[in-house]
């Protein structure tokens, strides 16, 4: 979906790329190694309850593997599991092919990219020491860290010059957050875990850096963990999103789509919400769709960009009333037309296809395409 | 130290100590201060006397950090070692100087070992909570991502936790500096060293006040600029705590 089919995994072999002066992320070298959870439990000394069973899943190298459920469902546990700031007590984890089990913890660290909620951004340290802490860590020469520094900050939309010497308490909460991604960014990681990065983020902020953490990761293309425990963020986060559920059991792991057109049961129906159909709306921009044609009569004065998602151009027909949208490009050329006719006949249509997963029978799929109908008619009658 | 008294002078006037054989008329008539019996007696007296205090609390708080900072990181580990170093020190702390001087001369003997064996136990307790209360305060995400970038403990430690506890630090050396300085004035109750020794000399000499203005003074800007200093240090050495705000 957003960057599955343009990466590589260089497996194992990926490692071996650490040492060699002549790599750059920006030029496209970017690295990225398979993951696989296998079997993975965690149970700690005294406790009755795993805190994680028996988890299993596979994120292909460079998609993004978003880790949500509720509190106390251990996403936050399993991401940890990775990197081994918890010892697992049971299965093995492969990055690239390789146990992280066999690892050295320091060495496997200094491989894998890090970003907690609150950044964990050294206060006593300027943007720029911050963002050399991995090539520091790793023995980088200090003419290469500088260089590395440089093109990062330029990568996040930090002028250098200006915002190297600052120091954490001087940036905003986004720039922080972008900080630390650049920060777990140093050492080019074929594998980045995140927790939460933008939970402390205003909801405007962090639709921005949302927005942009997805464009930085179609550039550099790394295979993410990424945990949250929002649904929607998930969504509009992941090429794959894993849900868990209470003591750390995997619900359902598949493509957002796949989840929200077939969840596998109750648990996962009643976590992604009932407006599921809703927020499928939001997978779909409208250059994906097949428009309708421009009628001079019906044509709105309400305008939607073309990248726009289905769900803001309904959003958009809710809020200017009437029947439909005109879809716009970027330079404001009318490309046609979207109605309610046509939202509702793409919920059932996806409704109606077959789920993807082994067992693909599933009794949530079948009322959904009713509920997207409801939805279309709700929004008809409060157009009218 | 104590001059004798020249006959003419003790004619001249109440019974003032003569330093030296050019006792003024300030210093006859015991004016509030003579500066003059400052100028005087510096070299002789009072820089000596200051160069021996500086000593003095150089070496006990040096000590006494480097004591302090052991126990605080051994602290920081094992959780169990700080209640009763929290004990010991309070204990120490509590024990009256003029006691604890006079207690360690029996083992120790009246000189510059049990002198700082004293001023040494009075830091601790001030060092040691204040090391260890800043390493605790370094926030848990920092010490996360330190961790979960790859950093060792020791690495983590040097690099992370002692420069973010280095403000509690030198909040905690300045206590201890300026209380050292205050408690080295009563050593020359079993060491002959130090500003308390023309601040006793002048006490027991009369009514003589220039020599304890002086000395008392020299005490109490000694701490001043000790303070200045290692405030002027942790502004040099922590320019990030001041960073507040875009």
């Amino acid at each position: 979906m957003k960057t599955a089919d343009t990466a590589h995994n260089e497996g194992s072999s990926a490692f071996a790329k650490a040492g060699e002066p002549e790599y750059g992320a920006a030029q496209g070298q970017s690295r990225a190694a398979e993951l696989e959870l296998s079997g993975v439990s965690k149970r700690y000394a005294g406790q009755r309850e795993a805190a994680i069973v028996d988890l299993s899943l596979t994120v292909p190298a460079g998609e993004v593997c978003v880790l949500v459920g509720p509190s106390g469902s251990g996403k936050t546990t399993a991401m940890r599991l990775i990197n081994r700031l918890i010892s697992i007590t049971g299965g093995d984890i492969l990055l690239g092919g390789r146990s992280v089990l066999e690892r050295d913890a320091r060495e496997l660290r200094r491989e894998i990219g890090y970003v907690i909620q609150q950044t964990g951004l050294f206060p006593h340290q300027t943007v720029g020491e911050n963002i050399a802490t991995v090539p520091g860590l790793l023995g980088w020469s200090k003419q290469r860290i500088g260089a590395r520094v440089q093109e990062l900050m330029e990568l996040i939309g930090l002028d250098p010059q200006e915002m190297a010497g600052r120091y954490p308490a001087q940036l905003s909460g986004g720039q922080r957050q972008r900080v630390g991604v650049a920060r777990a960014l140093a050492a080019d990681p074929p594998l980045m875990l995140m927790d939460e990065p933008f939970g402390a983020i205003d909801p405007i902020n962090r639709a921005r850096l949302q927005d942009e953490f997805l464009s930085l990761q179609a550039k550099v293309k790394k295979t993410i963990v990424f945990v949250t425990h929002d649904i929607d963020e998930a969504i509009k986060m992941g090429d794959r999103i894993a849900i868990l559920r209470d003591g750390g059991r995997l619900a359902q792991y598949d493509t957002p789509r796949e989840i929200l057109i077939h969840p596998a049961d109750e648990f996962v129906a009643e976590f992604v919400g009932a407006d599921r159909a809703i927020k499928r709306l939001s997978l779909t921009t409208l250059d994906e769709l097949q428009l309708m044609a421009p009628d001079g009569e019906k044509l709105g004065a309400a305008r939607v960009p073309a990248k726009a998602s289905v769900r803001d151009a309904l959003s958009t027909i809710l809020t200017a009333g009437g029947e439909a949208v005109t879809v716009v490009d970027a330079q404001d050329r009318v490309q046609g037309m979207l109605t309610l006719g046509l939202i509702e006949q793409l919920l059932s249509q996806e409704a109606a296809q077959p789920a993807q997963g082994a067992d693909g029978a599933d009794g949530a799929g079948s009322t959904d395409g009713a509920v997207a109908r409801a939805v279309v008619e709700q929004t008809r009658e409060a157009a009218r | 130290m104590t001059g004798a008294l020249t006959p003419a002078i003790a004619a001249a006037g109440p019974v003032i100590p003569n330093y030296g054989s050019q006792s003024s008329k300030c210093v006859v008539h015991n004016h509030f201060f003579c500066t003059d019996w400052v100028s005087h007696n510096w070299g002789s007296i009072l820089w000596p006397a200051l160069r021996q205090h500086v000593l003095l609390t150089a070496i006990a708080v040096a000590i006494g950090f480097a004591i302090s900072l052991a126990l605080a990181l051994a602290a920081h580990r094992y959780r169990v070692i700080e209640r009763p170093t929290v004990l010991i020190t309070t204990f120490l702390y509590t024990i009256p100087a003029l006691a604890l001087f006079e207690l360690l001369v029996a083992p120790v003997g009246a000189n510059i070992y049990s002198a700082e064996i004293a001023l040494v136990s009075y830091t601790l307790l001030i060092l040691f909570r204040n090391i260890l209360t800043g390493l605790r305060e370094v926030p848990e995400e920092v010490l996360d991502a330190a961790e979960g970038m790859g950093m060792t403990r020791r690495q983590a430690l040097l690099r992370v936790e002692l420069p973010l506890a280095l403000p509690a630090i030198v909040a905690g050396l300045r206590i201890a500096v300026v209380t050292i300085i205050a408690l080295a004035t009563i050593v020359y109750t079993i060491y002959d060293k130090g500003l308390g020794v023309p601040i006793h000399a002048a006490l027991g000499e009369g009514p003589f006040k220039t020599e304890l203005i002086a000395a008392g003074g020299l005490t109490v800007l000694l701490a001043l600029g000790a303070d200045a200093l290692l405030v002027l240090a942790q502004r040099a050495l922590t320019p990030w705590a001041r960073a507040k705000g875009g």
